[in-house]
């Protein structure tokens, strides 16, 4: 069976490449730190299984001191000039997207023939990591199709890659350590706290007070924690179950499903969401960090109000 | 009052991002800080953040599209996309997030989030799209408009994903609210839940919909 740990391996690889060809890189301002960063995140990746937890722990330290104490920063690995670009850009015309959906095609295919067929029986593939797997192995097809179509050099994807994750730098990174960040609030019991807290706050009598509570604690803690999956357990707990769906005769089903939407309007207005508000502004090399945060909140709170009404008017 | 304490996290957090400090750090001190105050030793808050850490290693895999991404930028995808874009007489940035809002919504409804995305789709095509028809409607972009357009761009598949994806049955946050509410007593299907994202699914596309046609309208304002 493959598993998703193959995938990691491979990942893992990867980064180690970006570590030596930073090491070796004698014009990039910071290329020992970066070596150590990108080497850091390719031991996580390669042996994490096997490090044990404490020395996992040792590692995200590093991870966080190199990123914290500017060590380090972005190479500046050989491409090709916009001219260039311009030029293959004009010469290959729209052939050249056709690599760059291997991968999604790859990925969406795989999944329906996978999902929806007898293969599925076979146990190729580790359950639910199915679509992971393909995009891994659309990204083999793609780089084959590109070799063998337009002979880059040899070590180009990898610098090429190096390119961009240098230009994302530590918040490629950030998502995983909140994930982490967000297992420690719940060990600590933030959520009871919290979900204490909003309770106290609900006036008794009134439906609408009480969903509206519900609706903006989730958003609300949903910003906290950069993830409504965290907020949820803590406000069906607090207010969902023993008030609106007991006390009140609430649906559950309205109110569990509309109530993970509201949350979803708080993930997109926190940078502590950062997979998806601050990687795609590095990505993207935005000027302002919080800029996609920024286009996103006039989105989200007519949306959030929208979500309270819907669960008003749907599950009473 | 004491219960209040593990809430310093919070307030580490809050007040780290405000100042912006680098956030990697921020991040760090909170974790620690509040497995002390939760009674934790140093080493178990040390194991505790690193197993974390390492449970979450999934969310790191989407970084292996960057070589491909990479070396199809070096022959020019980002100009292709948009050359493209440019070879379309009436196509504007708003229209063409409002399409890609609608192709995200509908594949994250069928389980297919995993397809697209800000490093697989978003930068290689759909922003260097964006920026191509927002130079037709208003001209060379200022450095602002241009990250004001990339930012909506980026916004729009966030929006897309979110109010797409509930609408699949076997989604992560489906299958934890079946298992929440279960504990309950509540025993639904994940397809009763499922169908209950469909009002707020039309209703996100409608709002951002409404204002990436605004978006048009300011980027028309600049040529004249």
């Amino acid at each position: 069976m493959i598993t998703i740990e193959w995938l990691f391996v491979l990942l893992g690889l990867m980064f180690a490449a970006f570590s030596l060809l930073s090491a070796f890189d004698a014009s990039h301002p910071k290329r020992f730190g970066n070596a150590a960063f990108w080497g850091l995140m390719a031991i996580s990746l390669l042996a994490g299984s096997h490090l044990g937890d404490f020395i996992n722990g040792l590692l995200v330290l590093g991870l966080a001191g190199l990123a914290g104490f500017g060590m380090i920063g972005r190479g500046d690995p050989a491409t090709t000039s916009r001219e260039e670009r311009q030029y293959w850009s004009d010469r290959l015309g729209n052939k050249l997207f056709l690599p760059a959906l291997i991968i999604p095609a790859t990925a969406l295919i795989g999944t329906l023939l996978y999902s929806y067929t007898p293969v599925k029986d076979s146990g190729l593939f580790e359950a639910k990591r199915e679509t992971y797997i393909l995009l891994g192995l659309g990204v083999l097809i793609a780089l084959a199709t590109i070799f063998a179509w337009l002979r880059p050099p040899a070590v180009a994807p990898l610098q090429e890659g190096r390119r961009l994750i240098d230009a994302i730098g530590w918040a490629a990174v950030l998502p995983q350590m909140l994930a982490a960040l967000g297992v420690l609030f719940a060990a600590a019991g933030v959520g009871t706290v919290i979900g204490d807290l909003t309770r106290s706050v609900i006036p008794e009598g009134s439906i609408f007070i009480t969903t509206a509570v519900f609706a903006l604690g989730m958003a609300l803690f949903t910003m906290i924690m950069g993830n409504a999956f965290a907020a949820f357990p803590v406000m069906v707990a607090a207010i969902g179950v023993p008030l609106l769906i007991q006390h009140y005769n609430g649906n559950p089903a309205v109110i569990g499903a509309i109530g993970m939407l509201a949350g979803f309007c708080g993930t997109l207005m926190t940078p502590m969401a950062a997979n998806f508000n601050i990687v795609p502004a590095a990505l993207l090399e935005l000027k302002d960090r919080n800029g996609v945060i920024k286009a996103q909140i006039g989105t989200a709170l007519p949306l959030l109000l929208a979500n309270l009404l819907l669960i008003y008017f749907l599950a009473f | 009052m004491s219960q209040y304490w593990v809430l310093i996290g919070i307030l580490i957090v809050v007040a780290g991002f405000a100042l912006r400090l680098n956030p990697m750090i921020v991040v760090t001190v909170a974790a620690i800080i509040t497995g002390l105050v939760a009674g934790m030793d140093l080493v178990e808050v040390i194991s505790t953040f690193g197993k974390a850490f390492n449970d979450n290693r999934i969310i790191a895999i989407i970084w292996i599209v960057l070589p491909v991404i990479g070396l199809l930028e070096r022959y020019g995808l980002q100009q292709r996309a948009a050359s493209l874009i440019g070879g379309i007489r009436n196509a504007t940035t708003g229209r063409l997030l409002i399409l890609y809002l609608v192709y995200r919504q509908i594949t994250a409804a069928v389980g297919l989030h995993s397809t697209a995305g800000h490093a697989q789709t978003v930068r290689p095509l759909v922003a260097p799209m964006a920026l191509a028809a927002a130079e037709k409607q208003g001209g060379e972009l200022d450095e602002a408009t241009a990250d004001k357009v990339k930012s909506y761009a980026a916004a729009t598949d966030n929006v897309g994903l979110f109010f797409g994806e509930d609408i699949f049955f076997a989604i992560g946050s489906i299958v934890l609210i079946q298992q929440i509410l279960a504990t309950y007593d509540y025993n639904l299907a994940p397809l009763e839940l499922a169908i209950w994202a469909i009002p707020s699914a039309i209703i996100a596309f409608l709002i951002h919909g409404s204002r990436l046609l605004l978006l048009d309208r300011s980027l028309g304002k600049k040529r004249s």
